[in-house]
């Protein structure tokens, strides 16, 4: 049980983390300084999740890793987040509509962690947590109806990141052995529990946003598991480089 | 004497400033969750984020050590989640504090959380007291701030949102 929750603990930390580091490629090239603002805030919110879960991942594990040493010295095939995060931001429509996806799931995730977990650590966290993804659930969710509801060419173009992102939406609610054994020890609900009521927040933010969801019938998957896309690696090239090259360096 | 290394701690605890609001001390910002001795006569001092993210936590950690080593040789510092933190243990004296400053204090409490959830709520400019502000954007030069402007007197101006 141990084993599978601290799994499953990463699996959480490394999402956050792994989009906090996407947003934080945001930070100077936003397309206005509010924007740039708030991604760098969303961006800054999620790596602290992350370094609140890792610690306690490292810490329960006993083998002497902090969070930096999983952030740092774990490989791509380590690394446990879904593979919609790690994707490259592409434009504002493309980063803003993944995080409304993204948003809308976290919400529900850490809600439940907060309210109804057996894992008190865990539940602290993540009702500190729940408070900042509502938040960040509201401001990219007004972003994609006003996008989407927008003009003929923004309308057109976060159609487009939808169509793209969605087929990647449903590794969210996959469940596995993993999954299965800490929804039975309480501490969080199985993934397909929240697809009902993510399926129809979303469907009512997109009806708004005059946007259709894709007809699209494939699953793409692994991320859970450790298979991920390879952009990943380039991104942890980078992430990692410096920690990589001269182990414990501090400024 | 036990209460008197713990009192002595928390007095210099209640000078120790926040580094993003350097008029309002940690304490009041609701960030210290009380101190006490552990099993082995350390003072604990349990100091909660305000957001999990905030650069500044890190900041205040060092700021307690470096005003705490000179007088109490045994202590230590836990974070803790839980509770989580709220806008609304910030005292009514320390938002009068933040409106001195420029800073428009969170609004009622998290209760209503009517701003939390992107519903419109009146914000009161905090150099002319006009209620005719507007959001110009929910995320700010902080994690607990958003950005607004008055339309009475065109000031802008942070609101620490209620959080």
């Amino acid at each position: 049980m141990e084993a599978q929750e601290h799994e499953w603990i990463l699996r959480l930390a490394d999402d956050a983390l792994v989009l906090a580091q996407r947003l934080s490629e945001w930070c100077s090239h936003g397309p206005a300084l509010e924007e740039d603002i708030a991604l760098s805030n969303i961006a800054l919110d999620l790596l602290g999740q992350a370094r609140a879960m890792l610690t306690l991942a490292g810490g329960r594990e006993g083998r002497g890793r902090d969070e930096d040493a999983l952030a740092y010295f774990r490989t791509d095939s380590e690394y446990r987040n879904a593979l919609l995060v790690e994707l490259p931001n592409g434009h504002f429509g493309d980063t803003i509509t993944r995080q409304m996806l993204f948003d809308q799931f976290a919400v529900l995730r850490y809600d439940a962690l907060a309210n109804q977990s057996v894992d008190l650590e865990l539940s602290a966290i993540a009702s500190k947590a729940l408070k900042e993804v509502r938040y960040h659930a509201a401001h990219s969710s007004q972003w994609v109806v006003r996008l989407g509801d927008g003009t003929e060419e923004s309308h057109q173009r976060v159609q487009e990141s939808l169509n793209v992102l969605w087929p990647y939406t449903e590794e969210l609610f996959e469940d596995d052995a993993v999954s299965q054994a800490c929804a039975a020890a309480g501490i969080l609900p199985l993934n397909a529990s929240f697809k009902e009521v993510w399926s129809s927040q979303v469907q009512s933010i997109l009806s708004e946003a005059t946007l259709s969801i894709p007809e699209s019938k494939a699953l793409l998957t692994g991320g859970r598991n450790g298979r991920h896309t390879e952009h990943l690696s380039y991104m942890l090239a980078e992430m990692q480089v410096l920690q990589r090259t001269y182990p414990g360096a501090e400024w | 004497m036990v209460s008197d290394r713990i009192a002595q701690v928390e007095r210099i605890l209640d000078g120790i400033m926040d580094p993003e609001m350097p008029f309002l001390t940690i304490t009041e910002l609701g960030m210290i969750q009380g101190c006490a001795l552990d099993e082995k006569g350390s003072v604990v001092i349990r100091l909660t984020p305000t957001y999990s993210g905030c650069p500044a936590t890190d900041a205040i950690q060092d700021d307690i050590k470096t005003a705490l080593k000179p007088v109490e040789p045994h202590f230590r510092i836990e974070v803790v989640h839980a509770p989580a933190w709220t806008t609304d243990w910030i005292s009514p004296e320390a938002r009068e504090k933040m409106r001195l400053n420029g800073i428009a204090p969170p609004e009622g409490t998290s209760v209503d959380k009517a701003f939390l959830l992107g519903k419109s709520q009146i914000v009161p400019c905090p150099r002319c007291a006009s209620n005719d502000t507007r959001l110009v954007s929910p995320f700010g030069s902080t994690a607990c701030k958003a950005h607004f402007q008055c339309n009475a007197c065109a000031e802008p101006f942070d609101h620490f949102k209620c959080f």
